[in-house]
């Protein structure tokens, strides 16, 4: 018999080079000892990533935006731990409505966020710093740590709970030994994807930017210098290396937290 | 004995427009093992939540040991609760799931590891300190819950439908397991549970309860074979019932016409106001009844009837008889004993009753 040719193949051999050729431009002109990002390649080099070491205005941007995406996945995940944990434990009138509205950032432009926001801001006469790069983060973030909360307070029995208060425990302590325990893994994996994306994240930035940027601000700025563009795609390199290892970590903890499976014993098991 | 262990008194509970729990008032004795039996939604677990704080009442009061709950909260009342999924804490070994509650009384970890052990001595989980939750079979998770609750000395434990999840062998064992406890440790244990055979056969008391109200409490015999009213007797087990007129009691006694079977003598203070005509129901249990093969003869007593069906039971077999009377029909269940007739479908008998086997309900 003739094995049919299957289309299958190229199909998704396109789909991931499509994907992921782009990217993986980046280490290669990243390590090409010349300054114009075209092929034919010249030769190996490190000097633009030793460019990198040496750019002060580069480590500031940098360090504003890791302090702004800890403290979006932060603000986010506490406010995805309430609402998740409500989501799943509580009847309330008009839930369904109410789920639905706190998940539209999801779909909303982020240059409306941006745009609104500074809108509002100005309003309340407000200054813009990276703490209104923060409160925008805060807003896109929270739908995904919602998604990723939810999961893992939907795996947990709702009896362990009052079984901790039963014993003893008052709310919060039960909450405490018992529910932040058995979610902790959704929560880990909740500060990695909102950290992520709040690293990464440009338009929202871009318009509530102060006096300092964060790093997509801070590339954006020097692609406007031709001679600067190997060693911007240095950089991009280790961002998407770090990436690439963060949402690795992510998606083993959410997986750990799905395998964990629920708690109760299943009806009739020995 | 001082007074009830659980006195509950005109309680009410609505979730919305559902009447969960309807101006109930019930005690629980000191040291009994007290069973709420009733179908579901009856409000028994509602009501087993109310006791353990878990759910709080619209109106009505609980007493436990003498003390007012009104205002204590779950964590403060002097309850433990066997959930009927166990609520194992899945992130803590067998040691921890028990030692669970001690944590918060400052005991030395000495007293803690001896009060530990002790409990789980007394479910016989004594090799399982190490172990964890997903390691355990359902019923040993059983036993955890119950050494878990056990080990807090409540004065009274609670416990939430616990066996419906075992398999029926080791329910049977489970049940015995209860009865050996709540004898040795002396507490008062309040099980809800809808299966009656359960209900019957761990209890001291029995309340079986219907949409909110308790029906009717008292031994599992009283239960059994005085129901107040025909719905506890058609829930607590098989009950045949048979059209009766009752006359005119004389010297202490009503005599009753039951359709079919002819005349029965009811002690007065047994019957009940009858309908108009003096109509009743008579009900008896399967076991109260008697079965013979029809001899022919006018002379015979009983019921003429015809064998419909009949399924072997192990220790009895139970006869479905069509009545000629009426066309109803009659269970009727025969100890399997050595010289018992063994009767065909479709052979002709005669099933009797007998008075004190019987009970009235008003038509």
């Amino acid at each position: 018999m003739i094995r049919r040719f299957n289309w299958l193949v190229p199909y998704a051999a396109g789909f991931l080079a499509f994907l992921y050729a782009p990217a993986l431009l980046l280490p290669v002109f990243a390590v090409n000892d010349s300054s114009v990002v075209a092929f034919p390649l010249k030769g190996i080099t490190l000097d633009w990533f030793r460019i990198l070491l040496d750019s002060t205005a580069l480590h500031s941007a940098a360090m504003n935006s890791v302090a702004v995406a800890a403290s979006a996945s932060v603000g986010s995940t506490i406010l995805g731990l309430g609402a998740a944990r409500a989501i799943a434990r509580h009847r309330f009138a008009l839930k369904k409505g109410i789920i639905g509205f706190i998940m539209i950032p999801l779909v909303l432009p982020e240059i409306i966020v941006g745009v609104s926001m500074l809108v509002l801001l100005l309003t309340l006469g407000l200054e813009l710093s990276l703490w209104s790069i923060v409160l925008g983060h805060i807003l896109i973030c929270t739908p995904f740590s919602i998604i990723v909360l939810s999961a893992a307070f939907a795996n947990l029995d709702r009896n362990l709970e009052e079984a901790a208060i039963d014993l003893g425990e008052t709310v919060w302590s039960s909450f405490r030994r018992v529910t932040l325990p058995l979610v902790a893994p959704g929560i880990a994996a909740s500060l990695l994807i909102t950290f992520t994306i709040s690293f990464d994240e440009f338009i929202i930035a871009f318009f509530l930017a102060g006096t300092e940027t964060t790093l997509p601000v801070y590339i954006w700025s020097q692609l406007r210098f031709p001679a600067r563009l190997p060693s911007v795609m240095a950089l991009g390199t280790l961002i998407l290396a770090a990436s690439l290892a963060l949402l690795v970590l992510a998606e083993r903890l959410r997986r750990r937290v799905a395998s964990a499976g629920p708690s109760a014993p299943e009806p009739g098991a020995p | 004995m001082n007074g009830p262990a659980v006195r509950i008194a005109g309680l009410s509970k609505r979730f919305g427009g559902i009447i969960a729990i309807d101006d109930l008032s019930m005690d629980v004795e000191a040291g009994a093992f007290h069973s709420l039996l009733g179908p579901s939604g009856c409000g028994k677990t509602t009501l087993l939540r109310t006791v353990a704080g878990l759910c709080r009442p619209d109106r009505g009061n609980i007493e436990i040991d003498g003390r007012s709950m009104n205002g204590v909260p779950a964590n403060e009342r002097p309850t433990n609760m066997v959930f009927q999924n166990y609520a194992i804490f899945p992130h803590l070994n067998v040691e921890r799931n028990v030692g669970f509650g001690l944590r918060r009384l400052n005991l030395g970890s000495a007293e803690l590891n001896r009060r530990v052990d002790d409990a789980l001595d007394m479910v016989n989980l004594g090799g399982f300190r190490k172990r964890e939750p997903h390691t355990l079979s359902g019923g040993q998770r059983q036993r955890v819950a119950l050494a878990r609750a056990l080990v807090m000395r409540p004065k009274v434990l609670l416990l939430d439908e616990p066996l419906s999840a075992l398999d029926r062998q080791l329910r049977g064992h489970m049940q015995e397991e209860l009865k050996r406890l709540q004898r040795s440790i002396g507490i008062a244990f309040l099980l809800v549970t809808h299966d009656q055979q359960e209900a019957l056969s761990v209890s001291s008391a029995v309340a079986v309860m219907f949409e909110g109200k308790v029906e009717q409490c008292g031994t599992p015999r009283q239960v059994y074979f005085r129901p107040a009213t025909r719905r506890v007797a058609e829930f607590v087990g098989t009950m045949n019932c048979f059209e009766g007129l009752a006359q005119p009691a004389d010297s202490g006694r009503t005599p009753i016409l039951v359709k079919g079977f002819g005349r029965i003598e009811i002690p007065v203070e047994r019957t009940v106001p009858a309908g108009p005509d003096g109509r009743v129901i008579v009900g008896a249990r399967p076991e109260m009844l008697a079965l013979a093969p029809a001899t022919g003869g006018a002379s015979a007593r009983g019921a003429p009837g015809l064998v419909a069906d009949l399924s072997f039971r192990g220790e009895t077999t139970l006869y479905e008889v069509a009545l000629e009377s009426d066309g109803g029909t009659a269970s009727v269940a025969v100890p399997n004993s050595a010289d018992a007739a063994k009767l065909r479908i479709g052979e002709t008998v005669r099933v009797s009753l007998k008075a004190e086997g019987v009970c009235l309900f008003p038509p």
